[in-house]
């Protein structure tokens, strides 16, 4: 009872700190996204052209993933230093895999005989990759930039750790002054915002599924 | 007309797929190329659109050789029709018809007058189907598509590889019916696959028969029937009869 009660004396009192915080919150994670999205997607497609060595990028890029989130931000401290590059950095390399692979395997996952027949009448690489692959594989590929999304958004919170702020920065000051409303006013808000970009984005995959692909 | 020069085909693995064929093909004639699987038969028809070149040998379209002509666009001016039929599944059957005439530019009045000139030629209302999507047709239909598409952009030769093939016995009748009409009504150069000799002595106005690579005997129909040049022939139309079930009454159609 106390502690929402404080929770909700926080949220009035430092609205603008939380509104602050959730807006880095987004910039790091949009921008991060956003940057593993034009690496991972043009990448994912060369791999398709190139599958002998696709195994082992993506694999690379797996084993990105394996490092704890925490430990990939520390790495970046004696590379790049504290604050906001160093944080995009290692958000975008985390954000990679789920993209990278879903755009793989959503192009290699294309009905063949669409791909056949669009090369047997005439159609040039370019267009069997935009007229025939990629409108195929989209509602795959936004899922692999959903699922990052949702990911970056709970891993941005440990940017803070790095001087990159975000809702991270009002969780840590709570757990240093073992002060629950205020971690609950940085985490509640983090919560809000990965579900909430999951619902946009789950939106947005069914609006790229093209028609006569939906049952 | 199409021309096979002494054509080869040996793939990186060793395997001789084709053993120095030469064939000529009539403008006007369905030829039907036949025989066992493996027996070089699709390897053949996709070196008339470069999916497969030659490692040796040449195959020149109205003298011409193909090797010095952009794949792409020498593809344009062949239909093609595969077993797998590979309609877009993202667009319309309008869209899929019209999809070669739109990248060559033609006019949109033009590609959709086109269109539904077409799906009228395969039997297809184009009221009916213009606006709908390949998963909403059935196998049979999905092929008239792509009957349909391979001719959109007005080619004087289409490939067929073993379009009918998937298809329920009585479509296939349909379907080859209809080809063998549309064929007199439209005087394409059309290169057909098929392993079913019974499709084979219905629908062409030659047959190549082939195996191991090689053609062992080319004539029409009902040549081929009457004179099998030797024993693997006989045995490839006896055998392929003895399964069926009204080959009395097809057979007598060809003597």
């Amino acid at each position: 009872m106390s502690v929402i009660q404080a929770f909700l004396d926080v949220l009035i009192e430092r609205w603008d700190a939380i509104l602050t915080g959730t807006l880095e919150h987004l910039y790091l994670s949009f921008v991060s996204v956003a940057i593993a999205t034009c690496i991972a997607v043009p990448l994912g497609i060369i791999l398709t052209r190139k599958q002998r060595i696709a195994e082992p990028i993506i694999g690379i890029t797996g084993l990105f993933q394996t490092i704890p989130s925490l430990a990939l931000l520390a790495f970046m401290l004696p590379i790049f230093g504290i604050g906001i590059t160093p944080a995009i950095i290692a958000l975008t390399i985390y954000s990679l895999l789920p993209i990278l692979r879903n755009t793989y395997t959503g192009i290699l996952g294309v009905d063949r005989s669409a791909v056949e027949a669009g090369k047997g009448m005439g159609m040039t690489n370019f267009q069997i990759l935009y007229i025939v692959e990629l409108p195929l594989s989209l509602p795959i590929i936004m899922a692999g930039i959903r699922t990052a999304t949702v990911l970056t958004i709970g891993v941005a919170s440990l940017a803070a750790f790095i001087g990159a702020g975000g809702l991270g920065e009002l969780m840590f000051r709570g757990l240093q002054m073992m002060r629950n409303d205020l971690v609950l006013a940085g985490a509640i808000p983090a919560a809000l915002l990965a579900i909430f970009f999951d619902l946009i984005l789950r939106w947005v995959e069914v609006k790229t599924t093209p028609r006569g692909l939906k049952k | 007309m199409i021309t096979f020069e002494n054509v080869r085909k040996v793939y990186p693995d060793g395997f001789e797929a084709l053993k120095g064929i030469h064939m000529t093909v009539a403008k006007g004639e369905l030829v039907t190329l036949i025989g066992p699987s493996g027996c070089g038969k699709t390897t053949t028809m996709k070196m008339v659109n470069r999916l497969i070149e030659p490692t040796e040998g040449k195959v020149l379209i109205n003298g011409e050789d193909i090797a010095h002509k952009n794949p792409v666009e020498l593809r344009r001016e062949i239909g093609y029709v595969i077993q797998q039929i590979g309609l877009l599944p993202h667009m319309t059957i309008s869209k899929n018809v019209s999809l070669i005439p739109k990248l060559k530019g033609w006019a949109k009045e033009r590609y959709l007058k086109r269109v539904d000139e077409l799906l009228d030629l395969v039997g297809l209302d184009p009221t009916v189907y213009r606006d709908r999507y390949p998963a909403e047709l059935s196998g049979g239909q999905q092929q008239r598509v792509g009957v349909a598409r391979a001719l959109a952009a007005e080619p004087p030769i289409i490939l067929m590889d073993e379009p009918f093939s998937a298809l329920d016995p009585i479509t296939r009748e349909q379907l080859q019916d209809e080809l063998i009409r549309l064929q007199q009504e439209i005087q394409k150069t059309i290169v057909f696959v098929t392993h079913d000799i019974r499709e084979a002595l219905k629908i062409s106005t030659k047959i190549a028969i082939m195996k191991d690579g090689e053609i062992v005997q080319t004539g029409e129909p009902n040549q081929i029937v009457k004179e099998p040049k030797n024993e693997f022939v006989k045995s490839f139309i006896g055998d392929e009869h003895s399964g069926s079930d009204c080959d009395g009454s097809r057979m007598s159609s060809y003597k």
